[in-house]
């Protein structure tokens, strides 16, 4: 099995303000918005290099959206940040009709997604947030797995033509995938390891998770095929059925509700082409809690030891 | 454009209006009516724009968005007849395979639409946007907005007031239409808002008002006090006291046309009050 190292744990977030850096000073059609949360998305640097093209919106989630919406008229590329809750739910009628309905070129930045927030609780961690930007028409929806691949993201999704979600998070992770961001297009699954037993389709925090079981695995004799997908939608679904294709069962895992995320797309694709065994590592349609991340991420099921048992009961079902 | 042919427009706009929503028996002729003199005088005289080669970007032009999408059928003919599409495309409004959806949207491409809208309180954001993308390009073109009053409930139309001013967005017009009416009823009797000036003062815009906002002279003075008050440092806003349904006698004085057409005698009394000046579609 192919090995990945970790070469320094990070936030994903921090991937995010990188590459935001960078594009300003690349693009300068980039404009970023935020809503008094500049230093959660890390978005300072942008904004003290080129405070003409950031803009400070202040506690007020749903005219940030419509601006963002408003800028694209004339150009411009308007990055939005603030928490994930505060970039899907408390918005979603502003993102539907001025942003997605109306196919505007806006990358919704959202951090903080999901258990992982930890200590805030329950109001502040998101776990449906995929399945509401997923439901949108032509909605790009993006939960990549380490610093290195959402800067790479960040700097992708500013090349793509049309509304993107963009989701990240707040903890310092395993930090394993190319510096440059090699490996990473839109819309295409990073197969990790290859393995024949069964497949385990991961997103966002849950793919090192995803690694750890697999070689916990490999020691048991189970080759395990870990594939990252960084992107829900458009889903890749040639890769899905590939693998499943050889391993025969599925395991999806994901920061996320089981109802509306990864697993529940993924489990679409197989039940139309290729009816298959699967197991959803995700939340239990819950809301979260206060606690240490990963102490949550334990006590809901979502770490390593979780995603190995689904893969041994998954295979069960063959 | 002179008074008398503006007015010949006006005529022809308020037959496409009762005549489109007729046909499919659906839509909202009453705020339509309202507003048919402010989105001549915008179209015909006011604005700098476009309508033979439409840009989404519309850099160099002024832009207007609709932020009470539901008067659709004003918009519509109002484009149609300023050049943006052909008239003949009106007699499609609501109908299957329309770019002249229920409400607006630039999901089909219609000329001179540039954002959705329909679900309220969202116009003054978008036009935000607009108009801090057009100083970003240092294009010193305006834009312009329409909204109800009964609209203005909505709370983000106060988050966008706020940032407005506190960001002196001065590229910007935004005018309401104030015919004190809404679906349940009078706004003062749905959830009264008080003055509407010593809000929008107190949010630090700079307010006009024009109380005879279906008489088109009233409206172009205003528009140009308006223009002359862009680039000051403030948002602008025009509180414009019209009358539902003008121009339609059976329509006026009442909340009861909000989304109702007419029917076939009440749309010969309404042709026969509103000259046919331009051709029908």
């Amino acid at each position: 099995m192919k090995k990945y190292t970790n070469t320094g744990n990070k936030d994903t977030r921090s991937g995010f303000g990188a590459g935001l850096q960078e594009l300003g000073n690349e693009n300068e059609n980039v404009v970023a918005l935020c809503a008094d949360l500049t230093g959660s998305l890390k978005m300072n640097a942008f904004a003290d290099e080129h405070p003409e093209r950031f803009f400070q919106v202040g506690i007020a989630e749903a005219n940030m959206m419509g601006i963002a919406a408003g800028m694209t008229i004339g150009g411009k590329i308007p990055f939005t940040g603030t928490f994930a809750n505060f970039s899907t739910g408390r918005v979603y009628d502003q993102i539907r009709q001025s942003i997605a309905y109306s196919g505007k070129n806006v990358k919704i930045c959202a951090s903080h997604a999901g258990l992982t927030l930890g200590e805030d609780g329950a109001t502040h961690q998101i776990l449906e947030d995929i399945g509401l930007m997923k439901m949108l028409p032509h909605m790009v929806v993006i939960n990549p797995c380490d610093y290195n691949q959402t800067k790479a993201a960040t700097k992708a999704i500013a090349a793509y033509e049309g509304p993107v979600y963009l989701r990240f998070g707040r903890p310092s992770v395993a930090n394993f995938t190319p510096a440059d961001g090699a490996g990473f297009t839109i819309g295409k699954a990073d197969v990790l390891t290859e393995g024949s037993d069964v497949t385990i389709v991961a997103t966002g925090h849950l793919v090192w998770e995803a690694i750890q079981a697999a070689e916990a695995l490999e020691a048991q004799g189970i080759s395990a095929e870990v594939i990252n997908m960084h992107t829900i939608k458009p889903l890749d679904e040639a890769a899905i059925l590939a693998s499943v294709g050889k391993t025969g069962c599925v395991v999806t895992a994901e920061e996320h509700n089981r109802h509306g995320g990864l697993g529940e797309s993924v489990a679409q694709v197989l039940t139309t082409n290729h009816p298959t065994p699967q197991e959803f590592v995700a939340v239990n349609d819950s809301f979260g809690e206060s606690g240490k991340p990963a102490q949550l991420m334990e006590k809901y099921g979502l770490n390593a030891a979780a995603i190995e048992a689904a893969a041994k009961k998954v295979m069960g079902r063959k | 454009m002179s008074a008398q042919d503006l007015q010949a427009v006006v005529s022809q706009v308020r037959r496409d209006i009762v005549r489109m929503v007729h046909a499919v028996n659906s839509g909202h002729p009453g705020g339509s009516l309202g507003c048919t003199e402010f989105l001549v005088a915008l179209y015909f005289e006011q604005m700098n724009h476009n309508a033979k080669s439409f840009s989404m970007d519309g850099v160099g032009e002024d832009l207007f968005f609709l932020s009470n999408g539901h008067i659709s059928p004003v918009i519509y003919s109002v484009l149609a007849r300023a050049g943006y599409f052909p008239v003949e495309e009106l007699a499609t409004f609501r109908k299957i395979n329309t770019r002249l959806q229920g409400h607006p949207t630039t999901h089909d491409n219609l000329p001179g639409i540039r954002i959705a809208s329909g679900s309220l309180g969202q116009g003054m954001s978008v036009a935000i946007g607009a108009a801090e993308a057009k100083k970003l390009n240092k294009d010193n073109s305006i834009v312009y907005t329409l909204h109800g009053d009964g609209e203005l409930q909505e709370g983000q139309i106060w988050e966008a007031a706020m940032y407005a001013s506190a960001k002196k967005v001065d590229n910007l017009i935004c005018t309401v239409d104030v015919n004190e009416k809404q679906i349940d009823g009078s706004t003062d009797e749905v959830l009264a808002m008080g003055s509407l000036r010593a809000k929008f003062e107190a949010f630090g815009w700079h307010v006009l008002s024009i109380e005879q906002g279906n008489d088109l002279n009233a409206i172009l003075a205003t528009l140009a006090e308006a223009k002359a008050a862009t680039g000051q440092g403030k948002p602008i806003c025009i509180l414009m006291h019209t009358e539902m349904g003008n121009g339609v006698d059976f329509m006026m004085g009442t909340h009861k046309w909000h989304g109702v057409a007419p029917n076939d005698e009440q749309l010969a009394s309404a042709l026969a009050q509103n000259a046919e000046t331009l051709g029908d579609y």
